[in-house]
């Protein structure tokens, strides 16, 4: 009776999986269809080597849209990752200090743009920034990437300071590091796992926002998202598929790298006991 | 004395946080008192009076306005009748003081090309409720720049032509349809996710520890997977010719003529939502149900609980915290979300966050879009507090 329950418990779970996992397993071997087709066709099930194709791919890196949308995306990305990253970092250490005044209502301010519906931050983004110039301009759209990014920074940061030994800092000093070195030699390198898996999130999360840049990008701004969006919204081509797919794979490697990190800060904290 | 020479004394924790509240102050919350400010913005009557309302605040209220007064308005009637905008004007003014709508009209076709030194009496020749103060005094009120029409409007409720407030015909009633389906979705949405999510948590906190490694990065791919590359694949998914329903008909479950029409319709947004929100319930659950000590179970089953009691009684009570955390994460989320909808959703899909996209993007209403993101916000603001109070803000975990 026991083992009929833990069969159908195990049955549901790989439905589960299936159903999270679905769009991404199906959307892969999709964007080589040979075939301008948004499902298998008989040669992709036979595995015909002739089925499948790379044509949607290079329909990306021919197009002058999509090329100047990649560039946008990394452009926009790499600018607002850098800012959100600066930022959060700095205010993640002062967040851990308990002498910081009001700390529970200042964490709460600064998480707030990650829980903010995003369609109300983007109306209020556009509005805002409209008025003041900065409308349909790179600038603007990199300051709200980093506003929606830096949360991820200071959370990440956050979670590897509760770890940090501050009696590190105080024996760098007494060997007379300046406050500076002893920041930049002694804590950064401990918190850097963090800063980098925040600035990881901050970019992957610029990289895929649509609302925003929606609303605010002007014709020269238009990024991936942006792209996919009219795309999928007027025609459907597998190109979109294609792109969906660098996508999904840069997310992978995003992941792989934050795995990789913490199992060396976990190595770390072992050679240190 | 030397712990007041590392860099965090010598600037300050203020000093450090200071730099981020400034940007946020900036980047996010002037934005959104500036959109709220914009949810009460009402200026028609204003722009389309400006100096005749300019010198009506120096009017006392008590007489009737100067001969100045007469004459600017006279001027502006007639641009006003010009731009074909007098009615307009007309109307809101009777929301104010009612019975005086036809006053505008009637004005602005015989005041054009009068020469006259005395345009008070002209006027009052035209139609005496010029010399009413009661009209003045309601061109001012009407003036104001700020009212809560757009919130009317937000909640299908309007103002009728003597001021009165009554909810709009049947079928202009949109909004409230609106929140109610966006409500709806919502719960749906967490129950689903709950029910699917449960059993997955479960799965990675109890499998070996490499599966559960292994298990928890296939939760994590499609979290960080943009919402617009998911939305695409279901899509593609669910469309009549697509994977499922291709699967369906040659599994011979379904027809070939009676393919079933899973996307572009609520059951396409609730599929996509559900897909799209389930890490947030799998990944605080999951970090619950790792920290139950296995040992209460067999506590419990040596103290001669069956497995269902075992988890009954003391499983499913330690979890709790998880599961609350998940769902109403997942429930805040679902009221603001937007782009699976949009794509997914077709007509019967759309939730209110469409509606105040399509008010920016192709009404080009900017108050009406603001007035509804305003009660959007709140609504979640609600729910924040709430989740903070049951649950604690800084449980938010992302990997």
């Amino acid at each position: 009776m026991w083992n009929i329950g833990k069969g159908v418990l195990t049955l549901f779970v790989v439905l589960g999986f299936i159903f999270l996992l679905a769009p991404l397993l199906v959307v892969v071997p999709l964007s080589f269809n040979a075939e301008p087709y948004f499902t298998f066709t008989e040669g992709m099930l036979r595995f015909e080597s002739e089925a499948y194709s790379l044509r949607w791919y290079r329909n990306i890196f021919e197009s002058e849209e999509w090329l100047r949308a990649i560039q946008n995306s990394f452009f926009i990305g790499i600018f607002a990752t850098f800012l959100a990253t600066v930022l959060g970092t700095l205010a993640a250490i002062g967040l851990n200090d308990p002498r910081l005044p009001f700390r529970k209502f200042v964490s709460a301010l600064i998480i707030s743009p990650i829980v903010t519906p995003i369609i109300v931050v983007a109306v209020g983004v556009y509005f805002f920034y409209t008025d003041i110039g900065l409308g349909q301009t790179y600038l603007g759209i990199i300051l709200a990437h980093a506003m929606i990014g830096a949360p991820y920074v200071v959370i990440t940061v956050s979670a590897t300071l509760a770890n940090f030994d501050y009696t590190l800092l105080r024996a760098a000093a007494s060997l007379g590091a300046n406050p500076w070195t002893a920041f930049r030699r002694v804590q950064l390198p401990i918190i850097s796992r963090g800063v980098i898996t925040g600035a990881l999130f901050a970019f992957i999360n610029s990289f895929d926002e649509v609302v925003i840049v929606v609303f605010m990008a002007g014709p020269k701004q238009r990024t991936i998202p942006r792209e996919m969006w009219s795309g999928i919204r007027e025609e459907l081509s597998p190109t979109i598929l294609a792109v969906a797919t660098l996508l999904i794979l840069l997310v992978v490697l995003v992941l792989i790298t934050v795995e990789v990190l913490k199992s060396f800060g976990e190595k770390n904290k072992l050679s240190a006991n | 004395m030397t712990a007041q020479q590392d860099i965090k004394s010598r600037i300050g924790p203020i000093g450090l946080a200071l730099p981020l509240v400034a940007f946020i102050v900036i980047t996010f919350l002037m934005p959104l008192a500036n959109m709220f400010k914009e949810s009460f913005y009402d200026a028609e009557v204003a722009d389309a009076l400006p100096r005749t309302l300019r010198l009506l605040n120096a009017w006392n209220g008590d007489e009737i306005p100067s001969e100045e007064v007469f004459r600017t308005i006279a001027e502006e009637i007639i641009v006003l009748q010009e731009n074909r905008t007098i009615g307009k004007i007309g109307i809101r003014v009777n929301r104010v003081v009612s019975g005086t709508r036809s006053v505008w009209g009637r004005t602005a076709r015989r005041v054009e090309g009068v020469e006259t030194e005395d345009m008070r009496t002209t006027m009052v020749g035209i139609d005496d409720r010029w010399s009413d103060l009661a009209l003045w005094q309601g061109i001012k009120k009407a003036g104001q720049r700020y009212s809560a029409k757009h919130y009317l409007q937000a909640v299908d409720l309007s103002r009728g032509d003597d001021g009165s407030i009554h909810r709009v015909d049947t079928e202009q009633r949109i909004y409230n349809t609106l929140y109610l389906r966006t409500f709806r979705v919502a719960i749906t949405v967490t129950l689903l996710c709950l029910l699917i999510g449960y059993p997955i948590a479960y799965a990675i906190a109890h499998a070996p520890p490499t599966l559960s490694k292994i298990l928890l990065f296939c939760v994590l791919v499609p979290f960080w997977t943009s919402l617009l590359a998911r939305a695409t694949s279901w899509l593609v998914l669910l469309q009549s010719q697509g994977v499922v329903n291709d699967l369906l008909v040659w599994l011979g479950m379904v027809p070939d003529d009676g393919r079933l029409s899973l996307i572009r319709n609520m059951t396409g947004t609730l599929i996509a939502m559900t897909q799209n929100l389930l890490p947030f319930v799998v990944l605080p659950t999951y970090a619950v149900l790792s920290s139950i000590p296995p040992t209460y179970m067999r506590a419990a089953a040596s103290l001669g609980a069956n497995p269902v009691q075992a988890f009954v009684r003391v499983y499913w009570p330690q979890s709790l915290p998880g599961i609350a955390s998940g769902c109403l994460l997942v429930f805040i989320l679902s009221i603001g979300f937007y782009i699976t909808p949009a794509i997914v959703g077709g007509p019967k899909g759309q939730l209110i966050s469409n509606m105040i996209a399509y008010h920016i993007n192709d009404a080009n209403n900017w108050g009406l879009a603001a007035a509804i993101s305003v009660i959007v916000l709140l609504s979640v603001m609600i729910l924040y507090i709430v989740f903070d109070r049951w649950v604690g803000v800084d449980k938010l975990k992302l990997s």
